[in-house]
């Protein structure tokens, strides 16, 4: 018998308005409504000048570590242009841009990196999941989340946001393997920012592209360019649409860059050269979105000048809120470990103390005095 | 003798042992070019290369998995998991293989590999990178699990750690890696695996710790008019029992302070050994200062979840008075 070829495959990537500015009608023409570009490009400032706030409230020690944004906001936001408000998002901790315009109060994200679990706590009807520190362990929930809708015959799908290093954990592979075998409206994002830290992408991975581990899994998958917010709605829109219909899943490269380090603990410089970072720079989704709505003249100078305006006062306001929300009280930890506190959980939460002279039930009076004279 | 933090007495461990064992290979998350994310592993690439300091994948299933075939194949290695928080993935290559390897092979395969984790809480950082897990890994037979609490300690017991023939968890406190300094000897030296160490002398109390919380002893004695005696474990398995005994027999009073949460933390095996070994000799109930049954606090209330020096203070206060 001759060898035959059994799979032979190639792998879509969807640009629509690139770094030059060129603009691909065919593809993008009426993909967005001019006033959502608007929207869009606006909440994109918006977002920028928050990063950039959070970023001085670390260095002046207001804040805790946290990690930027910057220059990867066009892959979330386009994702989550692209869903439904009651779809799910699930993120790890750098889908700022998306996650706001899905709903999420802007102060919550501050909270969270001050180092207070409220920021955390989702408010109702808001479709997404709390920060997922330990990298890569999102994505089973997003596709448990969507198993439940189907369940449920309700038509809502999950998105899930992850990076390139987070393709290396197993749990990645099994999201995947249960998403593709079990048939589950997930959509997964990986947000190719060329870094994980200081690991480059090719010690994750050494195909050429990540996009086609999905195909290793039976999936959809196409490589997008996430700097274009275009291209961006236009792959989601599609795997929305295949997932809602169909309940498959579809595996989104986004290719985009950390343009910052990556935290406010890390140093990139160590690792990387400004030449790298400078072509990217040149690749920042804003740049190219904004001079696209000049030309369509959506877009002027003074626009800029009051959204920038607009911005400021806007992450001010957001900063202000964040700070003033009391201080959690020592307490407060207990809060939440139980529906019902188990009794001695009570006792060291009303003690504040777990040397047990003292913790007799019938002394915790005398014990509280002890620690708080 | 140079004066070291407890980073670069790790570090000087590593190269050392390195220079002197081509069977050491370092793989982890960002520890080459970067020299790890506390910089422990600093300039170690360069010198190495990368053959011998490996960025490895973000996977530490992979990074243990992995090392564990590099031990069975007769090398060295020294895996780094670069938070406590993440040996989640790496638990079951740790317990259901590098703990089990010897026994299940009935010696033919050893696994010497040493698993450094920065540990523990006091820095303000994101959820997940200020837990203790180390009762988890020393109620799993088959490992041994060291925690040093100085400079001196931390060069000493890494180079024990890897000369060890078995698996060895190497928590490092994060809390002190550039606390303090201290006299360390450039040439090579070991602490052996299992003593513990008597920080202070004295004939009240005996008060027990490890790793960063040590300091918080150190602290609380300051305050205190009483005299007690401050054992550093060092090593959390296997427990230097002798050393705990002759000291209880001395105090008869004894207070465990610990990081990790109380429950089936560590504490509770060391006064079940108490109990065990000097009942008649124990004066007090023992008492324990840990943090308490919750998930770690994020940072804001991270200082009211670790045991500080006035609550420790409280316990030796009343434990002297009962
Ligand atoms: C399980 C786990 N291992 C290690 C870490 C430490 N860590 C935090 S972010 C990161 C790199 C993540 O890279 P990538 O997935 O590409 O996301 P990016 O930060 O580039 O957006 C690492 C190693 C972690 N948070 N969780
Ligand atoms: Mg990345």
């Amino acid at each position: 018998m001759p060898i035959t070829t059994v799979l032979d495959t190639k792998i879509r990537r969807i640009s629509i308005l690139n770094e030059h500015g060129d603009f691909d009608a065919e593809l993008g023409e009426g993909l967005i409504p001019d006033d959502d570009q608007v929207r869009l490009y606006e909440h994109l400032v918006v977002c920028r000048q928050y990063d950039e706030v959070a970023f001085k409230l670390q260095r002046s020690g207001r804040m805790g570590t946290y990690p930027q944004n910057k220059g990867q906001e066009a892959t979330s936001l386009g994702a989550a242009y692209a869903l439904r408000r009651d779809d799910w998002m699930v993120t790890c901790y750098r889908e700022n841009a998306g996650l706001f315009w899905h709903g999420l109060p802007m102060e919550h994200i501050l909270l969270s990196w001050m180092g207070d679990e409220r920021g955390n706590r989702i408010p109702e009807g808001v479709y997404c999941t709390p920060l997922a520190v330990p990298i890569g362990t999102q994505m089973l929930h997003a596709a448990g989340l969507a198993w439940a809708a189907k369940y449920r015959g309700e038509d809502r799908i999950a998105c899930t946001f992850f990076g390139d290093g987070a393709t290396s954990e197993g749990d990645f592979h099994e999201a995947a393997n249960f998403s593709a075998n079990l048939d589950l409206p997930v959509i997964f994002v990986c947000q190719n920012n060329s870094w994980a830290i200081s690991v480059p992408t090719k010690i994750q991975c050494s195909a050429p592209t990540l996009a086609q581990r999905g195909i290793a899994y039976g999936m959809e998958c196409v490589q997008v360019d996430g700097n274009d917010i275009f291209a961006m709605v236009k792959a989601t829109a599609e795997a929305a649409d295949r997932a809602r219909r169909e309940s498959r899943p579809t595996f989104i490269e986004a290719v985009t860059y950390r343009l910052g380090d990556h935290t406010t603990a890390d140093d990139a410089r160590r690792y990387r050269d400004q030449d790298e970072v400078d072509a990217w720079m040149k690749r920042d989704p804003m740049i190219r979105f904004r001079r696209h709505l000049e030309d369509r003249r959506l877009w002027d100078s003074q626009k800029q000048a009051d959204i920038q305006k607009r911005a400021e006062k806007e992450v001010a306001a957001v900063v202000k809120r964040a700070e003033e929300i009391a201080a959690p009280h020592a307490r407060d930890m207990f809060d939440h470990m139980f529906a019902e506190l188990p009794e001695e959980l009570r006792v060291q939460r009303d003690t504040m103390r777990t040397s047990s002279i003292g913790q007799d039930p019938a002394q915790i009076e005398d014990a509280v005095e002890v620690t708080n004279p | 003798m140079s004066n070291l933090t407890l980073v670069q007495a790790i570090n000087l461990a590593l190269a050392q042992e390195m220079e002197a064992d081509d069977r050491i290979i370092l793989l982890g998350e960002d520890i080459g070019l970067n020299g790890g994310v506390f910089r422990v592993t600093e300039g170690l690439q360069k010198r190495f290369g990368p053959e011998r300091v490996v960025d490895s994948p973000l996977a530490e299933s992979g990074i243990i998995g992995t090392s564990i075939g590099l031990a069975m194949a007769g090398l060295r290695p020294i895996p780094e998991i670069q938070f406590e928080g993440f040996m989640g993935p790496a638990y079951d290559q740790i317990c259901s293989h590098a703990a089990r390897m010897r026994t299940r092979s009935r010696g033919a395969f050893t696994i010497p590999m040493t698993i450094r984790v920065p540990v523990g809480g006091g820095i303000h950082a994101p959820e997940l990178h200020s837990d203790s897990p180390e009762a988890i890994y020393a109620h799993t037979p088959g490992l041994k699990i060291v925690m040093p609490s100085s400079p001196y300690d931390a060069k000493g017991l890494l180079i024990s750690a890897i000369r060890d023939p078995d698996p060895v968890i190497f928590f490092e406190p994060k809390r002190i890696y550039r606390a303090f300094r201290e006299e360390v000897p450039e040439d090579e030296f070991t602490v052996p695996i299992g003593k513990a160490r008597v920080v202070t002398e004295g004939d009240e109390i005996t008060l027990i710790s490890w790793g960063a919380t040590v300091v918080q002893c150190m602290n609380a004695i300051e305050k205190s008019h009483r005299s007690i005696e401050l054992i550093d474990l060092r090593t959390i398995y296997p427990i230097d029992m002798p050393a705990i005994v002759s000291s209880v027999k001395k105090t008869g009073r004894v207070v465990i302070v610990h990081e990790a949460s109380k429950t089936c933390g560590l504490g509770a095996e060391i006064a079940a050994r108490i109990t065990e070994q000097c009942f008649l000799h124990l004066e007090a109930p023992i008492q324990r200062v840990t943090g308490y049954d919750t998930i770690m606090p994020y940072y804001k209330l991270e200082l009211e979840y670790l045991p500080e020096s006035n609550r420790i203070g409280t316990a030796l206060e009343e434990v002297a008075a009962y």
